[in-house]
């Protein structure tokens, strides 16, 4: 980690921070995310805190592996009793880079560009842990492997995390990462994901975001799939302060398909920035992306979607979808739908809409007696029903029902079963 | 059981309704025929509180109640019922949790408590029966990729769920094959009581020949012109408006 840390720091003195005239972070003021002091846990002092005791699963019946990150530490005192296939390995990023270099030497920092993003770089730069994922190959975690990022602290924090993810040829997992975030008070969490997903591997990949409104967030996540791989992954977020995520897939090996989906739902002065490149870099294969926002109030949603398809990349299949509701006159959402292409035998499709709760739908139900509050909410809980059914692991589907239900209607700022928030 | 008295209405600042009186009690079949344009729908509309028409001046009674005073919400409570001329498509939202909000709506501002799980699928099993609606459709998002027969059917399967005093079908048999028009029918005559009446407006005698109205009136220009017996709606069938028109001096 140590040894990437210097050019990062060049890459970052020559970049800064993010401004609106940078492309990319045009929709997110990423000066006044970065401006106000935060602490820094530079000495690793652990935070006494036993994630047990606060944190119970609200996705039940999930049975899954948990694991947690106390804001940029992984939490060893925690572990799981499940017994992981052999040679799998789920673990403290850091303790893994000492114990088996020669696991994490050929991906660790390959994809994360730090000449490419100034929040790479930064994060490069600071981030001392987070977590690392290594499924060998042809072994199959029938287990969803869950962990549970909390933010804690007493003071204002910013915590760097990096997480590393390594699916070898035949491999296959399911991962699902919950943010919560546990005092109030200001949290700033940068995070860079390396995803590599090997030959005919196949990955599930959840990001559930369930913070509160002092939160702010900065995601880069970069993925490269091989031949036949696929991959699925849905980004949720349920409530926040501020939130950045940018998602690139490269599709590197033939036939290989990914489905990439997320789900925004924002109110009070929420603002959630979804900025995601799909790379067609190798001809036959497929990418599906659908984005669906629910804005209320005066949040800011924005979506800015390429699909780029380089030259020799023919027989393209992509479909490309950003749907949106603003269902007050307050709410604000910026769509960019993008195709680049560059091979001529392809199928793409690209689309976004932004558009108000049907009137006549509304009338129809109050017609039948249900109160147009409620009508409301069965109308916003339909629009982001479509990607959550889209969602392949059954019970976080189902929970993810429940919660989405309870969220508009304003019961749930927090997910629910973290004690502290009750 | 509906009174209406003097009603004038617009949309858009366009006079539509120009002073309608209409009594329906209880146990009674209107019929209400009239060309395309005439205010049928209008009508409808307004008697359910579609907030796209100003009512400018009258008022209309539902049990001596003031009608015009209350939410949509409140007049389907009440027992007010339409079956919508294009039922709305709404995807997602299914069938099963829609229904189940309407019936339990209701259920509340009768002060009861919300229908169990169990005994509400039963409710939808035997209902649906009445009008042959497939399992499959009740599963589907509300209308979502129903067929026109199916939409028409699935609104008199809603009102069967809801048990209103007070039905407007509102050219429910448009759209319809002679097989699908008879189901409608007969399923609504099945939820006929000394107790319920309804407002039918239509074009086609066909409707009428099941569902036997007390009354037939005629709307042209929004006034209801002329009222008569069932054969009224014969003579139209066979001479169509012109004649009506003459007679009232337009």
């Amino acid at each position: 980690m140590n040894a990437l840390r210097e050019k990062a720091y060049v890459d970052f003195q020559r970049q800064g921070f993010p401004t609106r005239k940078v492309e990319e972070y045009r929709y997110t003021d990423m000066e006044e995310v970065f401006a106000p002091d935060y602490g820094v846990n530079l000495q690793r002092v652990q935070f006494p805190v036993n994630p047990h005791d606060i944190f119970k699963c609200s996705v039940p019946n999930l049975s899954t592996s948990l694991y947690f990150m106390v804001n940029d530490l992984f939490h060893n005192s925690v572990m799981p009793k499940t017994q992981l296939p052999e040679g799998v390995v789920v673990g403290s990023l850091c303790q893994q880079a000492l114990e088996h270099p020669e696991l994490l030497q050929p991906y660790y920092g390959r994809l994360a560009k730090t000449e490419a993003d100034s929040v790479t770089a930064l994060n490069t730069m600071l981030a001392q842990d987070g977590l690392f994922i290594y499924i060998p190959k042809n072994v199959v975690v029938d287990k969803t492997i869950q962990v549970v990022n909390i933010l804690r602290s007493d003071v204002d924090l910013m915590a760097n995390r990096r997480v590393l993810i390594v699916l070898e040829q035949g491999a296959q997992a399911k991962v699902l990462f919950c943010d919560h975030a546990m005092d109030e008070r200001s949290f700033l969490a940068t995070q860079v994901c390396e995803v590599f997903v090997g030959e005919n591997a196949h990955l599930e990949l959840y990001d559930l975001e369930a913070t509160h409104l002092q939160s702010r967030r900065v995601t880069n996540t970069y993925v490269r799939q091989q031949s036949y791989s696929t991959l699925n992954m849905c980004t949720i977020t349920m409530h926040n302060g501020l939130t950045r995520n940018t998602l690139e897939v490269d599709l590197a090996g033939q036939y290989a398909e990914t489905h990439v989906n997320g789900c925004v739902v924002a109110d009070k002065q929420q603002h959630v920035d979804n900025n995601t490149l799909i790379r067609h870099s190798v001809p036959n294969c497929q990418s599906n992306e659908l984005y669906k926002y629910v804005l209320d109030d005066s949040s800011v949603g924005a979506f800015a979607g390429k699909v780029l398809v380089v030259a020799d990349a023919q027989k393209t299949v992509s479909n490309e979808v950003n749907a949106n509701l603003c269902a007050s006159p307050d709410a604000r959402m910026y769509t960019q739908p993008m195709l680049e292409i560059y091979a001529d035998d392809v199928k793409c499709s690209h689309g976004s809409t932004v558009g108000q709760l049907n009137e006549q739908a509304l009338f129809y139900m109050r017609q039948r007696g249900i109160s147009e509050a409620e009508a409301r909410l069965l109308l916003k809980f339909a629009f982001v029903g479509e990607v959550i059914d889209s969602i392949k692991l059954e019970t976080l589907r189902d929970r993810l029902h429940y919660l989405m239900e309870k969220r508009f209607r304003g019961e749930l700022s927090h997910c629910e079963g973290c004690k502290v928030h009750n | 059981m509906l009174e209406i008295r003097n009603l004038h209405a617009s949309i858009n600042g366009k006079e539509i309704l120009k002073g309608i009186n209409l009594t329906v009690n209880d146990g009674e079949v209107h019929a209400l025929m009239g060309q395309n344009g005439a205010g049928k729908s209008t009508l409808s509309n307004i008697i359910v509180g579609h907030p796209a028409y100003e009512v400018t001046t009258g008022e209309i009674l539902f049990n001596g109640k003031d009608v015009l005073a209350m939410s949509p919400e409140e007049r389907a409570h009440e027992g007010i019922f339409l079956s919508f001329q294009q039922p709305v498509e709404i995807p997602g939202v299914s069938m099963v949790n829609f229904m189940r909000a309407a019936v339990n709506a209701k259920r509340k501002y009768q002060g009861q408590e919300p229908m169990t799980a169990g005994d509400f699928l039963k409710l939808m099993r035997e209902k649906r029966k009445l009008v042959e609606l497939d399992s499959k459709l009740a599963n589907r998002g509300v209308n979502e990729g129903f067929s026109g027969g199916e939409k028409k059917r699935n609104e008199i399967f809603q009102m069967a769920m809801l048990e209103p005093t007070f039905s407007i079908l509102d050219e429910t048999d448009s759209g319809l094959d002679v097989d699908a028009l008879r189901i409608v029918a007969e399923g609504f005559n099945l939820l006929r009581t000394e107790k319920t009446s309804a407002l039918v407006i239509t074009h086609y005698q066909r409707l009428l020949d099941y569902l036997k109205p007390d009354i037939v009136h005629v709307l042209i220009d929004g006034r209801i012109v002329k009222t008569g017996t069932p054969e009224l709606a014969l003579e139209i069938e066979n001479r169509g408006f012109d004649w009506i028109r003459e007679e009232a001096g337009l």
